[in-house]
């Protein structure tokens, strides 16, 4: 019996997750999504220069509680943002990662929106911490993202306490 | 002519073809059950001759008239209710929708207050929420930790204008089976309609409608092995109910449209086998159900049972896993050969989490870790240690895979 929920590249993607785990000490990590809505992804970054000198993606690790979509973004997302040059990664959007999985049901879409998220956070952490200039492009995506995030912790403010007390590690 | 006599001698002479062929192991028998082979046996000669119209005056038609009317019988029978007092639909949200729109229309001169539970299916949910915005008064009555509804507050629920009370027999999620024996003799005390949806309960649970006080019960055929299209609404003799069709008058008027037949006499095929196998088969599968708890419970930590444990379904596992979401785990698990369901969001299409599983008073992220798995006729002791040996692993990778999962060790 087939099950045609998803495509075959998604489910490679969630049978066998590509790059899947924590990076011990990573350059930039990005933390999108939250465990209400039932999709949480940790995307962790380790920065490297190419033969050019460009800052790029040397390694990418996420971890990620979350549905098939969800588990499929994540791991389409780090085999498109690996090797990738800073700028080339941070516009990475949401309907490449859906290119790369051939598609996805319409109610999942916005995992896809979730993973390109994760990476634009990943890349401005990394900005941040090191106290570079951040591109403005990156900069207003991530006023987006975290103005989002603030939305969503004030509706589920109870929610998102004891979300915080059980990521106490 | 199919007689009531030949239904059971079918059943009888086809004891041997109790097998289903099913490749994988299949526990969503919450969701639908297979047609039973001595049912599908006794259909297919069915189907081949009686194909009249119930209304023709012919003898077709009278032919399937009567099997129709056979069929009442021996599903009236089964919930000890008079035949005349069950009209036949094609689905158990169609008989929700008659109960409490049929009574709440018919009665709006009485009142207009009506009381559900925070667990119902969503068709009688939704039925309520649609009279609400007509009109009619909404209490939903809530539930305790292991989704139970308490009588004592539908008591006090209960006021002048009230003019019915539905609550569910079992629950489809968590398997609890509330006290309805209680809540229908309160509401008979204070002159109130008491509807209840068994679907998930009838032909597993006995059913009694005097007994338990019942005026309006339904019930479906695709849940207790027979086919899919037929369902029925108890209503007691005399009961103020409107109907929400018009047309033919089929049903007693009250469920106008062509009559199902062979979908009807499926379903009371099944009523039979369900009837006679009841006592034994609740038992063989309450055995079957602990042994899966246990062994869940023991192997995988950060493991909770949904539902109370013991006032529910012979045939229910409802399980909530920490830090793991239930649609991966589901298709984890159908990748296995496993069917179960979940109430977590990212299955559904509304991407909200279960009703019940919150108004046990779980947290969302909580309900998105929720399996459901459901046993039946054709489920093994070989299936359960299957689903023993598997489930575990699959837990491990999907909490290997996610951020939360240093939280447990």
């Amino acid at each position: 019996m087939a099950n045609s929920l998803y495509t075959k590249k998604v489910m490679a993607h969630f049978k066998k997750p590509h790059n899947y785990g924590k990076i011990k000490d990573p350059d930039g990590v990005g933390k999108v999504g939250n465990l209400i809505c039932g999709d949480v992804m940790w995307l962790y970054i380790k920065v490297g220069q190419n033969k050019k000198k460009q800052e790029i993606i040397k390694e990418i690790k996420f971890e990620t509680f979350g549905c098939v979509a969800a588990i499929a973004t994540s791991s389409a997302i780090t085999d498109l943002a690996k090797g990738k040059t800073l700028e080339e990664a941070m516009k990475i959007g949401k309907s490449q990662v859906v290119e790369s999985l051939g598609e996805l049901p319409p109610v999942k879409l916005h995992c896809s929106v979730l993973a390109s998220d994760a990476l634009v956070e990943a890349i401005h952490d990394y900005f941040s911490k090191n106290k570079k200039d951040i591109p403005a492009d990156l900069e207003i995506k991530h006023q987006k993202i975290s103005k989002e995030k603030e939305e969503t912790a004030r509706r589920y403010k109870d929610w998102v306490e004891m979300e915080e007390k059980m990521k106490g590690e | 002519m199919p007689t009531l006599k030949k239904i059971k001698k079918n059943t009888k002479k086809n004891k041997s073809i109790k097998k289903v062929k099913m490749s994988g192991v299949y526990l969503d028998y919450g969701a639908a059950t297979p047609v039973d082979p001595r049912v599908l046996k006794a259909l297919a000669s069915f189907e081949a001759k009686v194909f009249g119209n119930t209304m023709s005056l012919h003898s077709f038609g009278q032919e399937a008239k009567a099997a129709l009317e056979e069929s009442r019988e021996i599903v009236a029978k089964m919930m000890g209710a008079q035949a005349e007092e069950v009209i036949f639909t094609g689905s158990a949200t169609e008989s929700n929708n008659i109960a409490l729109k049929g009574v709440a229309l018919a009665n709006k001169q009485k009142g207009n207050h009506i009381i559900i539970s925070s667990i119902e299916h969503s068709c009688v949910a939704e039925s309520a929420k649609w009279l609400e915005s007509q009109g009619f008064e909404v209490t939903k009555a809530k539930v305790d930790q292991y989704g139970l509804v308490d009588p004592k507050d539908i008591e006090q629920q209960i006021k002048k204008e009230t003019i019915l009370v539905s609550i569910m027999h079992a629950n489809n999620e968590i398997g609890t089976i509330e006290p309805i024996g209680e809540i229908g003799k309160i509401c008979r005390g204070k002159g109130v309609y008491f509807h209840t949806d068994a679907v998930q309960s009838f032909g597993k649970v006995p059913v009694n409608v005097e007994e338990m006080n019942i005026d309006l019960l339904t019930a479906s055929s695709h849940k207790m092995y027979g086919p899919k299209g037929a369902a029925c609404l108890y209503i007691r003799k005399g009961a103020n109910i409107a109907p929400i069709l018009h047309g033919g008058g089929q049903e007693f008027g009250l469920r106008p449209s062509t009559v199902n037949v062979p979908a009807i006499y499926g379903f009371a095929q099944a009523c039979l086998l369900c009837q006679k196998e009841m006592a034994k088969e609740s038992q063989r599968l309450a055995k079957l159900r602990d042994k899966l708890i246990k062994g869940v419970m023991e192997k995988i930590e950060g493991t909770y049972l949904n539902g109370h444990p013991q006032k529910r379904l012979a045939n229910n596992a409802n399980f909530r896993f920490e830090f793991v979401e239930g649609e991966s785990l589901l298709i984890q698990l159908d990748m296995a050969g496993i069917a179960g369901s979940t109430g977590s969001a990212c299955s559904s299409a509304k991407l909200e989490p279960s009703h019940v599983l919150l108004a046990i008073g779980l947290r969302p992220q909580e309900a998105h870790g929720s399996l459901r798995l459901t046993l039946g006729r054709w489920t093994t002791d070989k299936e359960i240690n299957y689903v023993l040996k598997t489930l575990p692993g699959i837990i491990r990778q999907l909490r290997e895979i996610s951020p939360f999962k240093r939280t447990l060790n």
